[in-house]
């Protein structure tokens, strides 16, 4: 039977297996096809915290989705088109978000009797009807997999390892992907243990030939390209866009980076990237705990280098004292948080927006500081170029916000031509001639960035209040105020950095939908959807929290409603509430996932609607004693 | 070119114009002293010396050398001079810190950073007693001390920090006493010199909240101190007494001369010995044993921070310098021509 071609806009497709599965690694290469055949493309995986979970059980399964598409696309997919379930609990887990009449690709091999308990199956759902609603291919892809290594002398256990190989190949030639450059790069990853490269490329082909041959799949689809602005391109995860940006910042300043870290999920990842960029400069230090990573920046910050540590929620905890430090001695250090499911150790491999209020406040006494988010993956590079620039210009501390959606999700990103971004040259005073250590720069009030090794600038820093000149202990009260209001008034500045407000549509209108960081891509194709109904609904995209960006003041009283969406229970809306003393109505989700378009677009339709957020908004009720 | 001047301090160049705020007769006075007279005669450079503190008594101590320094936050001393040292392993990098602020809440930083071998002179100034918090008895303190938070005394094992080092595996490891300026002097001239960590404990004496703890120790050195001498024996008491290991190896007071051992029975002081053998002397404790001074241990080895740049240098060396451009580009890219497509 000849396979006839359909042409699709977009697909989203998941994933999903044990973590022991390789999905990751799945999804990963089918996303680089994508990426090679032109479409856009939006990623999300999403893993257990456990690194090898019991196999079969409903805790570890991992998942990849990925949405690729021939027109422009801002997030991974509300729900999947296409659903790889390479086991019972995979299905189990992944089923409800497969839309009706989706493509389930099934492993039946994985679905013997020990599975189907462990996955709380009283029955095995390819058998039972269950799955009626959906176009069931089940394929024996673990038994496919042994027989297609069948005669090497790979072990039982190792040929059963390929087997995620077996469904990329598949999915390869569902979508008419080009195999050849696969091959090459499978073979390139496996350099060091050939004869498992080779064992892979068997069963990618065996997954591909299959699905040409097996007379079960009738389509083959097609996402063409999408249209994008010219330039080079290259796909990228929020780490890697960070780190990258760090190093670019470093640049631009003309310093080299310092970075120290302490180990911590979401977060690692910057550590391990700028670790292999030795050769850029980059000085790593994986610290001894969190506190000590937090004091080894500031204490390279005194000594002239442009310093950065990364961490997520608890880490940060653990650095608000040493934070504080920074504050005080007016040294300029970049804090990354790749914000997670809190509190405590909470989810730490699910992404949140709930450690806003920790960068804003998180600290004893009146220390405000810079807090800026990052809203895609890609644009994980520029704020972590304008941290630094911030960070470095205006002497302070600054908090850079991500979040573990963006952190690990990828996009196509076009590379920026680094030579044409603007430079800010940091410059060391060496003429001592009346020099005083807290003398500002008018502009910035930033104090002199006077480092040891020059003679004449010698002079004594610390966390105890300092004269408002000399820089001397002073616990004189009026001094003290003053000092207050100077470190206040100094992140006030900052605002003249902060450039036009991201606004999507008309500066007044029925809904202003306020969002800040990874939540940006949800939230403006929802606006988006919105707006295409004819619905006056904008949205504004905060990029800098604190200071404040000062386009908001301008355009939010000219809404009849105004929402604020976060990934909590409403951080940034309290501060605006407080701030501009409008009835802002928030739209929360707290359950480790992103906001998926449909669930915004569906609220905003009900605020419409005469509804109130909090009607919509709260899912389950705390649960009383009865 | 003229041959670069040398500049000979002197021990008021070191000093700054604030008031020194410790109480009166604290043992504190005569470290800073002593540290300012010794630091001018090794040929320090001021802009090149950073004295890093955290927070008690003793961390005021940067605000008193005319230097560059850093009085940060309680405990984290070792920690930022660790970042200070790794981005500019050139500076002279003293740490100021006491029995509380070192051992304590900032244990843990000490042990990563004598660990490491990071290029920081340790000065841990041990009254065994937190002063600025007025007087509650610290890792250091001995059992039973009766202070404001132990009133029927405490009750936990003190920490010995030469133990702690030695553990550590700390590089150079001495200790002195802070009226001894010229065993203090020739400390820091050994630590000074010594590319690795040192840590220098001091027996120091807070006058107000454990006044004498030291005394005996200190105005009867010769039959409380056991001075370490490199290749010689340990003797004590104007050489009529010694330490010698028993065969089940322990240390014991033995006479030495007549009616004694013979010299050559004694443990003889190595500073380059085994670690074993440092913990074996630094396990000497008041009031059983005469308090051991000088320096215990001392080898070179190659330090974290300089490791740390070479392996920046042979990163550059290997792969040539980063060009940014190529960075960027690292990977998978394609190019989308004016069409909009991808090429």
């Amino acid at each position: 039977m000849e396979s006839k071609t359909q042409t699709l806009d977009r697909v989203v497709i998941r994933f999903a297996g044990d973590s022991g599965d390789g999905m990751q690694l799945t999804g990963t290469e089918f996303t680089k096809a994508a990426a090679e055949a032109g479409n856009d493309i939006s990623t999300f995986p999403d893993f257990p915290a456990e690194i090898r979970a019991p196999a079969g059980s409903l805790f570890g399964v991992s998942g990849f989705q990925l949405h690729f598409s021939s027109s422009e696309i801002h997030t991974p997919g509300d729900a999947p088109d296409v659903l790889v379930a390479m086991n019972p609990a995979a299905l189990k887990t992944n089923l409800k978000d497969l839309v009706d009449g989706g493509v389930l690709i099934i492993n039946t091999g994985a679905f013997i009797e020990a599975n189907l308990k462990k996955a709380n199956y009283a029955s095995n759902p390819i058998e039972d009807g269950s799955l009626a609603k959906y176009r069931v291919h089940a394929v024996d892809i673990s038994g496919l997999t042994v027989a297609a290594l069948d005669g090497t002398t790979l072990s039982t256990k190792e040929k059963g390892r390929s087997k995620n190989f077996f469904a990329l190949g598949l999915v390869f030639w569902m979508y008419g992907r080009e195999p050849e450059t696969e091959i090459r790069r499978i073979l390139q990853q496996f350099t060091k243990r050939p004869e498992l490269g080779d064992a892979n490329v068997k069963v990618f082909k065996a997954g591909y030939h299959f699905g040409e041959t097996a007379e079960v799949f009738q389509t083959v689809y097609k996402v063409p390209a999408a249209r994008f602005a010219p330039g080079t391109y290259r796909n990228i995860t929020g780490n890697e866009a960070l780190a990258l940006g760090l190093v670019a910042g470093g640049e631009l300043a003309g310093k080299a980076i310092f970075f120290a870290g302490y180990p911590i999920t979401p977060a690692s990842s910057i550590l391990h990237s700028l670790a292999k960029f030795k050769n850029y400069g980059v000085m790593t230090f994986q610290a001894e705990d969190e506190i000590a990573a937090m004091g080894a920046v500031i204490g390279a910050a005194y000594g002239g280098a442009l310093s950065v540590t990364a961490s997520s929620g608890p880490g940060v905890a653990l650095k608000g004292e040493a934070i504080g430090l920074a504050v005080m001695t007016e040294l300029p250090v970049v804090i990354v948080n790749v914000q997670r499911g809190g509190p405590s150790t909470g989810l730490p491999t699910k992404t949140e927006q709930s450690d806003l209020s920790q960068a804003l406040y998180g600290r004893n006494g009146e220390a405000p500081i810079p807090v800026i988010a990052a809203r895609s993956p890609g644009d994980c590079f520029y704020a972590a170029v304008e941290a630094l620039k911030v960070a470095s210009r205006y002497m302070v501390p600054v908090m850079l916000l991500s979040d573990g959606y963006i952190a690990n999700g990828s996009e196509p990103w076009p590379v920026p031509d680094v030579t044409k971004l603007d430079r800010f040259d940091v410059h060391h005073p060496t003429d001592p001639t009346g020099f005083h250590v807290y003398e500002r720069d008018p502009a910035t009030l930033a104090r002199a960035w006077a480092i040891p090794g020059t003679a004449g600038f010698e002079h004594r820093i610390g966390g105890i209040e300092k004269d408002s000149l000399t820089g001397n202990i002073s616990y004189d009260p009026a001094n003290h105020e003053k000092m207050v209001h100077t470190r206040a008034a100094k992140i006030e500045r900052i605002a003249q950095e902060c450039g036009e407000l991201d606004l999507r549509g008309e500066a007044s209108g029925d809904v202003l939908l306020i969002g800040w960081g990874g939540t940006f891509g949800s939230l403006r194709q929802a606006t988006e959807e919105l707006r295409g109904q004819g619905k006056k609904v904008s949205h504004a995209h905060l990029r800098w929290l604190s200071p404040l960006e000062p386009g908001l003041e301008k355009i939010i009283h000219n809404f009849k409603h105004v929402v604020c969406a976060e990934l909590n229970l409403g951080q940034l809306r309290a501060l605006l509430r407080a701030k501009f003393l409008l009835d802002i109505q928030g739209l929360n989700k707290v359950q480790g996932q992103p906001f998926k378009v449909r669930e915004v677009v569906a609220a905003i339709e009900q605020l419409l609607g005469g509804a109130r957020l909090s009607e919509v908004n709260v899912p389950t009720a705390p649960t009383a004693r009865a | 070119m003229d041959a670069p001047k040398l500049v000979k301090l002197t021990k008021k160049d070191l000093e700054t114009d604030q008031d020194v705020r410790w109480c009166p007769g604290c043992g504190d006075y005569a470290i800073l002293a002593t540290v300012q007279r010794t630091l001018a005669t090794l040929g320090i450079k001021r802009e090149n010396t950073v004295f890093v503190s955290g927070i008690g008594c003793s961390s005021r101590f940067p605000y008193y050398m005319n230097t560059f320094g850093f009085h940060t936050i309680h405990g984290r001393a070792p920690a930022i001079a660790t970042g200070l040292k790794l981005a500019r392993p050139e500076l002279d990098v003293w740490v100021i810190t006491g029995d509380g602020d070192g051992l304590s809440i900032g244990g843990n930083h000490m042990l990563h950073a004598l660990r490491r071998n990071v290029g920081l002179k340790v000065i841990l100034f041990n009254n065994q007693i937190y002063g600025l918090t007025k007087g509650q008895y610290s890792p250091t303190s001995k059992v039973g001390t009766r202070a404001a938070s132990t009133p029927s005394g405490s009750i936990d094992h003190p920490l010995n920090p030469l133990q702690f080092a030695i553990g550590a595996g700390a590089t150079f490891i001495a200790r002195t006493t802070d009226t001894d300026a010229k065993g203090l002097a020739a400390i820091l001239d050994r630590a000074y010199k010594h590319q690795g960590s040192a840590l220098i404990e001091i027996l120091q004496n807070c006058p107000v909240f454990n006044d004498g703890v030291w005394d005996q120790v200190k105005d009867d050195a010769a039959n409380h101190q056991l001075p370490l001498v490199e290749g010689q024996p340990l003797l004590f008491a104007g050489g009529t007494k010694g330490i010698r290991l028993s065969s089940d190896l322990v240390p014991e007071i033995v006479n030495v001369g007549e009616g004694g051992v013979a010299p050559e029975a004694l443990l003889v002081h190595r500073e380059r010995g085994s670690s074993a053998y440092a913990h074996l002397i630094s396990s000497l404790t008041h009031p059983d044993f005469p308090v051991p001074v000088g320096v215990l241990h001392s080898h070179e080895k190659a330090t974290f921070d300089s490791m740390a740049h070479q392996q920046v240098a042979d990163a550059i060396a290997k792969q040539g310098k980063g060009e940014l451009g190529k960075l960027m580009l690292q990977g998978m890219t394609w190019e989308v021509g004016v069409d909009g497509i991808r090429a």
